[in-house]
């Protein structure tokens, strides 16, 4: 039977996962894909949270509908933004992508 | 009649000035002539109101009228009023501002004829003729002290009316800073009398209680009166020109002449003697004999001071101006000889009979263009009004009998002789100098034959002085009212009434018997004596000018030269100790001191800013890597010393 801690150490586990690959990754998809990575490995912990330690409280599962809701409209936009800087600049590279130094 | 009437001596001028400057000037500026005629109204009535208060005051047994003062403001528990000193040296002077000013802007209208600044030349008039008057009428050291220096920039402006001219902007600077060297002793006195006192009123200083506690206090030797005094006195050095902060009035000839003729005669110079009298008891106190002393010796040194100077101008109107110097110091020495009555008898003659030489002088101007007396000369048969009225002004100030300056200048030199025969001596001399300097001008620009005018003085668009002509009776009829009155107005003291008008009792010997007196027998030698000198070297030509000048080479380049004073003061008072000394020390404190501080914070902002700069990158990654470190950093201090 896994406990609490089972979920928090995966939660943890694809939260590093997901941080590594996005700040490690050169390509803006994946870097994108990690970011949901690391956002989803939130939801775990605010879904086990309340599931182990208040029962019958869904605050936690609430929560993690938000956040998928508004993760899906950032996902919209990211992608957007990436196809955007794709056309002018045909590459989405992060690295090249360094407007705000210049 | 009420005597808070006498408010409206100073208002009406005051009122001409705002509604030329805000009324007529901007909506009436094709009409120029209304701002002359309002002026002139405003300062006739203002004259009636002062004549009306002059009996009023002279039938009042007190000879002091009273007026209920109003609240000026309020600090804490100072309270400051205002309010007007209505007493028989109030009356004399409003007369004789108002009178002088009023036939001064009657002659201005021909004068300034067609002169673009019209309207700004009549608001100024209206304003130092009300500032003066305001000057007179104030009860109270610090009411007195504002239009002290409302009247110090009244001058500025008039003296820089021509203000596109250099000459005519730095007279007025000129002018407005030396006074102010003055003014900053008159504050002081002011300050010290009101530490003393707690009180602004004139009346309650001027009372015994005021000497007496200020003569008990000493500083660095002298007690508090004296230095009081001489604080109110370094003010009308300031103001009346006297030695050493004379140097500002000959230059500010720059002025139009009618300007000249209202600074010399009635307000601006005639500020500083008032003073002195006004805070008289205060100099005339056993315990204050040495600020009198010094009154008087600046007196008597100035009159001799500058009437050597006037021997040798050759600008008409220096010589105007050097002979004003000369005779305020008279009056400094009439006060100083412990005579308020005598002083300001002098002031009295000496405003109409110098208006009038001012008067003259610009009608001369008007006519040939320039003011250097070389280019004049034969004036007599061309302008014989100009030429009689100015004789009148130039007997009445060398004090030929019975010219009005024949009066009061005797006066002084009696009361010289009693008091301080020294001083006397000078004052002799002075009489010698005066009558020289006066009659060679006068020889000068009306004897011989007409030496060109501005066409000999090399000015352009000077046309009108090929054919000299007589001034319009405009310009007329105030020099020959002046001219009236510079015969008569010394024979208001043949009986003593003017001084007894002041308080004080005069030796009298009626209109004949003046002559009688060896003193006055032998002034008026002295006086004929200059004239004689006058008739020899410069009509005559007995003795040529030029011989005498070569024969006194060094004597002459030092008067004519000013005795270098203006070479001390610009050269090495302000070039060498305050330029290269005073300002150059600040200067390097600013640049190093004050400016290495902001520099070395800028430098420091410049170079930690470089630093910092390197941490942006631009790559999001890198942003995203800081931000997770800084969260980290931010729970693991949480852990560690949170809670």
């Amino acid at each position: 039977m896994p406990g609490l801690s089972h979920y928090l150490a995966l939660s943890a586990i694809l939260f590093s996962i997901g941080l590594f690959g996005a700040l490690s990754k050169r390509n803006a998809v994946v870097v994108l894909m990690c970011v949901e990575l690391m956002l989803n490995a939130v939801n775990i912990a605010l879904v086990a949270f309340p599931r182990y330690l208040r029962p019958g409280l869904y605050t936690g599962q609430i929560f993690a509908i938000f956040v998928v809701t508004v993760a899906a409209a950032e996902v919209a936009v990211a992608l957007a933004i990436i196809i955007a800087i794709y056309r002018r600049r045909e590459t989405i590279d992060v690295e090249q992508i360094d407007l705000m130094k210049r | 009649m009420t005597p808070g009437l006498a408010w409206l001596i100073f208002f009406l001028p005051l009122i001409s000035f705002g509604i030329i400057a805000l009324i007529l000037r901007p909506f009436f500026n094709d009409r120029p002539r209304l701002s002359g005629y309002l002026t002139i109204a405003s300062i006739a009535s203002s004259l009636g109101i002062s004549l009306w208060l002059l009996s009023t005051v002279a039938s009042e047994p007190g000879r002091r009228l009273v007026t209920e003062p109003v609240e000026w403001m309020s600090i804490g528990n100072l309270t400051v009023t205002m309010g007007l000193n209505l007493d028989a040296l109030t009356a004399i002077m409003a007369v004789v501002v108002t009178s002088v000013s009023l036939l001064v802007q009657f002659y201005s209208q021909a004068y300034m004829k067609d002169d673009p600044g019209y309207h700004r030349y009549f608001a100024f008039m209206s304003l130092f003729t009300a500032s003066m008057l305001g000057l007179i009428l104030a009860d109270n050291l610090l009411m007195l002290y504002a239009f002290w220096e409302l009247v110090g920039l009244c001058s500025y402006l008039l003296i820089g009316f021509w203000f596109h001219r250099p000459t005519a902007a730095a007279a007025a600077k000129k002018a407005f800073i030396v006074t102010r060297l003055g003014d900053f002793g008159f504050l002081m006195a002011i300050l010290l009398l009101y530490s003393q006192r707690h009180t602004f009123q004139i009346s309650e200083l001027l009372t015994n209680e005021t000497a007496v506690a200020l003569a008990g206090a000493s500083f660095l030797g002298m007690n508090l009166l004296i230095w009081a005094a001489l604080g109110i006195f370094s003010g009308a050095v300031g103001k009346s020109a006297q030695f050493p902060l004379h140097t500002w009035l000959p230059d500010a000839m720059e002025g139009p002449t009618p300007v000249s003729a209202l600074i010399h005669a009635a307000t601006m110079v005639a500020a500083g003697v008032y003073l002195v009298a006004r805070m008289f008891p205060l100099f005339h106190h056993p315990e204050a004999e040495a600020a009198l002393t010094a009154v008087a010796v600046v007196g008597a040194f100035t009159a001799l001071f500058a009437a050597t100077m006037g021997v040798v101008a050759n600008d008409i109107k220096r010589v105007m101006a050097y002979s004003t110097i000369s005779q305020l110091g008279y009056m400094m020495l009439g006060l100083g000889t412990g005579s308020l009555a005598a002083g300001i008898f002098h002031l009295f003659n000496h405003a109409f009979f110098k208006a009038l030489l001012f008067l003259s002088a610009g009608s001369v101007n008007h006519a040939t263009g320039p003011f250097v007396m070389r280019y004049m000369g034969g004036l007599r048969r061309l302008m014989p009004w100009t030429f009689s009225v100015m004789l009148v002004a130039g007997l009445s100030l060398a004090g030929i009998w019975p010219f009005s300056g024949f009066w009061s200048k005797d006066e002084v030199l009696a009361h010289a002789l009693k008091e301080r025969p020294i001083l006397f001596v000078l004052a002799m001399v002075t009489v010698f100098l005066t009558a020289f300097y006066i009659m060679r001008a006068m020889f000068m620009t009306f004897g011989g034959t007409y030496r060109g005018g501005a066409e000999a003085a090399g000015e352009h668009g000077a046309h009108k002085a090929t054919h000299p002509h007589e001034s319009p009776w405009v310009m007329l009829g105030p020099m020959l009212i002046l001219a009236g009155l510079a015969i008569m107005s010394g024979w208001f003291n043949l009986e003593g009434r003017f001084s007894a008008f002041l308080g004080e009792e005069a030796e009298t010997h009626g209109f004949f018997g003046s002559l009688g007196q060896p003193l006055a027998l032998g002034s008026l030698a002295v006086a004929a004596g200059g004239i004689l000198l006058a008739y020899a070297m410069y009509s005559a030509r007995w003795i040529k000018p030029e011989a005498v000048g070569r024969a006194l080479a060094p004597l002459y380049t030092l008067t004519s030269r000013k005795y270098y004073f203006d070479e001390l003061y610009e050269k090495i008072f302000v070039v060498r100790f305050l330029l290269n000394g005073v300002f150059a020390v600040l200067q390097f404190f600013d640049s190093y001191v004050v400016d290495g501080i902001v520099n070395v914070v800028g430098w420091l902002s410049l170079t930690l800013g470089r630093g910092l700069r390197r941490l942006q990158m631009g790559q999001v990654q890198g942003y995203g890597l800081a931000i997770f470190l800084g969260v980290l950093a931010i729970m693991g201090a949480f852990y560690m010393w949170g809670r």
